[in-house]
């Protein structure tokens, strides 16, 4: 039996073993992909992103607990930076869920960012396509938000929620960076801490107050995920985020702008993938010529890119062939 | 820590799962293996204090971890160990290199090594050395069911 008919079939090693291929890109992972793929594109998948200890580890446990409350399964998918030395990692948020191992209805997976500086992994999105397919109506994403990478989360997720905390920054740096704009719902987490109302207005000010009737309105909610003090209205917001992206055609719009983001990034890692293919001294003898003034740079590209494609057709360049 | 080169670029990470079962409250010599092993180039799923024998096989199922690395200093060995091994091979984990660390009397570890535990590694083991061992079982699930 192959991976997805051992999913059918229930196996409960196939799912994680799935995942490990998709992570690896083996050719099992991407075959198995291929044929999961047309299954998916119904969970609602929520982002949870957020500076360092903001909490986002300890939220989604008691949110996962909040949703099997109402009976639905979740899949949580924790991202950690890999070491940029090493390329190993240690993945420590399973550390904050593991009140939930007895449940069968919840499923955790700890995933490296394997080269993109505490963004999303590359094969994120497919271990999500995976977790969709197997059947989990809800998906949570933890990912630490540092800068542009956190704008991956937001072609991923439908719904993102960006947690802020006190005492780790004054807010206005949160502003300044951008990070607040991604999220469709902003929490302040730790609001059993001195220094979270403070941080509550700072944030309030950052929200765009023209709302029109068929608008979303960013909610700014406080929650302390210790206790899960707030943690079912951040539940509810999720779900009224979800209802308001499915009635205004929105639900939509995202995945196509999810398909195209993740089209775009695969085509660029297959690019990035040919350039290796380049033959490295030729390449470096043209690097030198540029370097010594006798070609320039952009005809080096064009040459380069010449080279490509006349081993992507198998033989001399176009222009060779059709000339004359 | 050892000269060798890092695994990533070239294939796989190998995936440890590091618990610290038992009561005692202690999980320093846990944090600096989960550390090392990164160091090493190794995908370490770290876990931390308190866990089970259920908490450990359900994580090691989920994970698709390679390896589950024990670290035992409370004694509890010789009657968490078969829980452990019970709950891993109970889900099918047969095939994950089981490994511990910490103080266990010698006159305990070949019962332990007969339960199925791959390798033990006492107190003040250089890390470098556990860090060989997994190397050495690396290639082992890269590819295949
Ligand atoms: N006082 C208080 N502490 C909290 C709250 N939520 C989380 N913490 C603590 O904050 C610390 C970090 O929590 P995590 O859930 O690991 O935070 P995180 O954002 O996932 O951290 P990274 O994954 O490392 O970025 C832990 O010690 C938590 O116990 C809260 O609501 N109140
Ligand atoms: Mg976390």
């Amino acid at each position: 039996m192959d991976l997805v008919e051992r999913l059918d079939s229930g196996d409960p090693r196939a799912l994680p073993r799935l995942l490990t291929r998709i992570e690896n890109r083996t050719p099992e992972g991407l075959a198995a992909l291929e044929r999961l793929y047309p299954r998916t594109g119904h969970a609602h998948v929520v982002g949870v992103t957020g500076p360092p200890g903001s909490g986002k580890s300890t939220l989604v446990g008691v949110l996962a607990t909040a949703a099997r409350a109402s009976g639905r399964r979740v899949a949580v998918v924790a991202v950690d930076p890999s070491s940029p030395l090493s390329g190993g990692a240690v993945l420590g948020d399973r550390v904050r869920m593991m009140g939930l191992h007895a449940d069968p209805g919840v499923f955790i997976r700890s995933m490296a960012s394997r080269g993109r500086m505490g963004g999303l992994a590359p094969a994120a999105a497919g271990v999500v396509h995976a977790l969709d397919a197997a059947g989990f109506p809800l998906v949570l994403l933890e990912t630490v938000g540092t800068g542009q990478d956190g704008v991956d989360i937001a072609s991923l997720a439908q719904t993102v929620v960006v947690v802020q905390a006190p005492g780790l920054g004054d807010g206005v740096q949160a502003i300044k960076a951008g990070q607040l704009e991604i999220g469709d719902v902003l929490v302040v987490n730790k609001a059993d801490l001195p220094g979270a109302g403070d941080l509550k207005r700072q944030l309030r000010l950052a929200l765009p107050t023209e709302t029109g009737p068929e608008r979303w309105a960013t909610p700014l909610l406080p929650t302390t995920a210790t206790t899960g003090g707030g943690v079912d209205d951040l539940l509810a917001a999720i779900d009224a985020h979800r209802e308001y992206l499915k009635e205004s055609g929105n639900w939509e719009i995202r995945q196509r702008g999810a398909a195209r983001a993740e089209v775009l990034t695969g085509l660029r890692a297959a690019l990035e993938r040919r350039l290796a293919t380049l033959d490295g001294d030729q390449l470096n003898w043209l690097i030198a010529e540029a370097a010594a003034r006798r070609r320039s740079p952009d005809a080096v590209v064009a040459n380069l890119i010449a080279t490509l494609d006349s081993a992507a057709t198998g033989g001399d360049s176009v222009s060779d062939q059709r000339g004359g | 820590m050892t000269d060798e080169t890092p695994t990533a670029a070239t294939r796989a990470p190998l995936r440890v799962l590091i618990a610290k079962p038992g009561l005692d409250g202690h999980d320093r010599g846990a944090k600096v293996m989960a550390r090392a092993l990164r160091d090493a180039g190794f995908e370490v799923i770290y876990t931390g204090l308190f866990q089970t024998p259920e908490m450990i096989a359900s994580a090691a199922l989920q994970e698709d971890v390679d390896v589950v690395g024990l670290s035992i200093l409370s004694g509890a060995h010789m009657t968490l160990f078969p829980r452990i091994m019970a709950a891993l091979r109970e889900r099918g984990l047969d095939d994950v290199l089981v490994i511990a660390g910490g103080t266990i009397p010698a006159e305990d570890q070949a019962t332990l090594r007969e339960m199925g535990v791959a390798a033990l590694f006492g107190p003040g083991t250089p890390l470098g050395e556990v860090v060989a061992f997994l190397r050495a079982q690396d290639p082992a699930r890269a590819v295949g069911g």
